[in-house]
């Protein structure tokens, strides 16, 4: 079996997180030291090369982001670090801070230094009270140091909402207001927080950035995929033998996550489906196991890496019955901000709840399917878009689970 | 410390509403209207702005609330583990309902989504500290600790 690549966990239950000193003792801040040396030109090509995608969803090319907010002219820019983490079965970049909160405040410290800027902020959602006292003692230890120079960092907390993790709906968020999202363009390098050019980068992704600057491009990009290249944090839950996180090179298969490190399936039954990427993503037939876990090879088979987040259910599980449970959940969270989301969300979780009430026809699936192509290109941001996946995919790879509960 | 002299520590702090109600709901469980109406003096926005702000988010009730607000996890991996036998058990222990509080003002059950301890599903929070691996026959001995 593959082993484990630990990169963004290189510290995890190594050291003590609330004890700077032995951070620096394993390196840590040698990079955001190196980094300084560079030309921010320099330090953003280097991370370019890389080849490091953002691990929040959307896979972008974290240099790229970088440039734009660099070239961006402005007399205060802003570097904030994604940590909502609402993603369903999604617990990664809390390990991340509750094991090595000085490597995230460096991969920030990094990122200011290259777009120029010196106030950061951590929006940590609501639900992680004891990571935001251990992110405050991080900071204060950090500023005692000295090692973050003139680069400051706030935490901030979200308080329940799926949406806030939304990068748009975050900076509203921040600014004290109702976390809805804005519409893109202009995207947040060029038009962000107190409308100043901003990074948003997810916590997994600047955990990345110290160990890339200290061994080079070249060496991250070699390491997994080539079209994305690295390590992802996986969370396997549901119907597993393991559950619990792994940190794998992106060239890993399914089978090899859910077999390998996940044990199998629990309870000696046999698979039925996997949803990876938290309750956005798209439920996977077995047909589909030997493709490995990076952004692309996902969205080949049309799903999605999203958060890593792994859920497995097995032969005895009724996947209508999950799947109405999800569509409650986007019912829940939608914002309401446009139309096609509010009231798609609502008519979806109607649907379904009929068809798993033992109430549905085969003209509801027919509306199923349609519902969900309209919500999947006409809804303002990534939560509607999404929304429709886990249905439509239920139904396309498990349309006799929806047949049988038909009246 | 009173709600005025709370908002007044969160007043400099640039969009500090958010965090001025973690901090008042930190005292109070809840934010009652007048809390709002102050808040939206405090920090010069439209006391519409201040209510929108109050009722978008999961987190803040503008309900009273009992001292212990039990919170259950219902997103799909907890939901396949046996959250729902957890609501029961729950219910059933404190003689309410979802989104109820009890009489005595001490408990409060509401749903919540995923809280991001997923390793040990079904997963509830009592106050905002996790409980992991919750099973019915876990939930008196839970409760009683409370009190
Ligand atoms: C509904 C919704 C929820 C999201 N939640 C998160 C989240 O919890 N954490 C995160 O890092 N990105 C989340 N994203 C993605 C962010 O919008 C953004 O792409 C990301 O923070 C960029 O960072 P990255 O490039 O490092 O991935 C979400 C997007 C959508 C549409
Ligand atoms: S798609 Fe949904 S969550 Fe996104 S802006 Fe529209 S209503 Fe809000
Ligand atoms: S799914 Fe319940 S805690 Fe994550």
């Amino acid at each position: 079996m593959a082993e484990e690549m630990r990169i963004v966990l290189r510290n995890y239950g190594k050291i003590d997180p609330l004890n700077i000193d032995e951070y620096i003792a394993a390196g840590g801040y040698g990079a955001l030291n190196k980094a300084r040396g560079m030309s921010p030109m320099d330090l953003i090509g280097e991370v370019k090369a890389s080849n490091l995608r953002g691990r929040g969803g959307a896979g972008f090319n974290c240099g790229m982001k970088w440039n734009f907010a660099c070239q961006a002219p402005a007399d205060q820019k802003y570097v904030i670090c994604n940590a909502d983490e609402g993603e369903p079965g999604t617990y990664k970049d809390r390990l991340i801070m509750e094991g090595d909160p000085q490597s995230l405040l460096e991969g920030m410290a990094i990122c200011a230094y290259a777009i120029g800027a010196t106030q950061g902020y951590i929006y940590c959602r609501g639900e992680y009270p004891s990571v935001v006292k251990t992110l405050n003692a991080a900071i204060a230890q950090a500023k005692e140091k000295g090692v973050l120079g003139d680069f400051s960092i706030e935490v901030r907390m979200g308080a329940g909402a799926y949406v806030c993790g939304e990068e748009t709906a975050l900076i509203e968020s921040i600014e004290g207001k109702r976390g809805e999202p804005r519409i893109k363009p202009p995207f947040p390098p060029v038009i962000g927080l107190w409308y100043k050019p901003t990074i948003v980068n997810n916590v997994e992704t600047f955990a990345n950035i110290p160990a890339i600057v200290e061994k080079g491009a070249a060496w991250y990009a070699g390491i997994g995929t080539p079209t994305y290249p690295g390590t992802k944090i996986v969370t396997l839950t549901g119907d597993v033998v393991n559950k619990t996180f792994f940190e794998v090179t992106t060239d890993t298969t399914i089978q090899e996550v859910i077999f390998g490190f996940g044990g199998g399936i629990s309870g000696g039954k046999a698979f039925k489906a996997v949803q990876i990427g938290g309750t956005s993503g798209a439920f996977i037939p077995a047909a589909h196991l030997d493709t490995p876990i990076g952004f692309d090879a996902m969205s080949s088979i049309g799903a999605s890496l999203g958060s890593g987040a792994v859920f497995v259910l097995d032969e005895s599980r009724d996947i209508v019955d999950v799947t109405a449970r999800i569509a409650r959940f986007f019912a829940h969270e939608s914002c309401g901000k446009c139309a096609p989301c509010r009231e798609g969300t609502m008519r979806m979780h109607d649907l379904m709840d009929k068809i798993n009430a033992g109430q549905g026809q085969t003209a509801d699936i027919a509306l199923l399917n349609k519902l969900g192509r309209v919500m999947s290109y006409s809804c303002l941001c990534g939560l509607g878009q999404a929304a429709p996946a886990p249905v439509l995919t239920a139904i396309e790879h498990f349309s006799a689970d929806y047949d049988a509960k038909l009246a | 410390m009173n709600y005025q002299e709370i908002l007044a520590q969160y007043a400099d702090k640039p969009g500090g509403m958010i965090e001025a109600f973690h901090a008042i709901q930190e005292k109070l469980n809840y934010l009652p209207q007048e809390v709002i109406i102050e808040a939206a003096r405090v920090f010069d926005k439209p006391v519409a702005q201040a209510f929108g702000v109050a009722t978008f988010y999961s987190m803040f009730s503008t309900q009273p609330r009992g001292k212990y607000v039990i919170r259950i996890c219902e997103s799909a991996p907890c939901h396949v583990a046996g959250a729902a036998e957890v609501v029961a058990a729950l219910e059933q222990e404190l003689g309410i309902s979802m989104g109820e509080s009890t009489a005595d003002g001490l408990f409060t059950l509401e749903f919540t989504e995923c809280v991001g301890q997923c390793q040990a599903t079904p997963v509830i929070t009592i106050n905002g500290a996790p409980y992991l691996d919750v099973t019915p026959a876990r939930v008196a001995g839970i409760i009683m600790a409370c009190k």
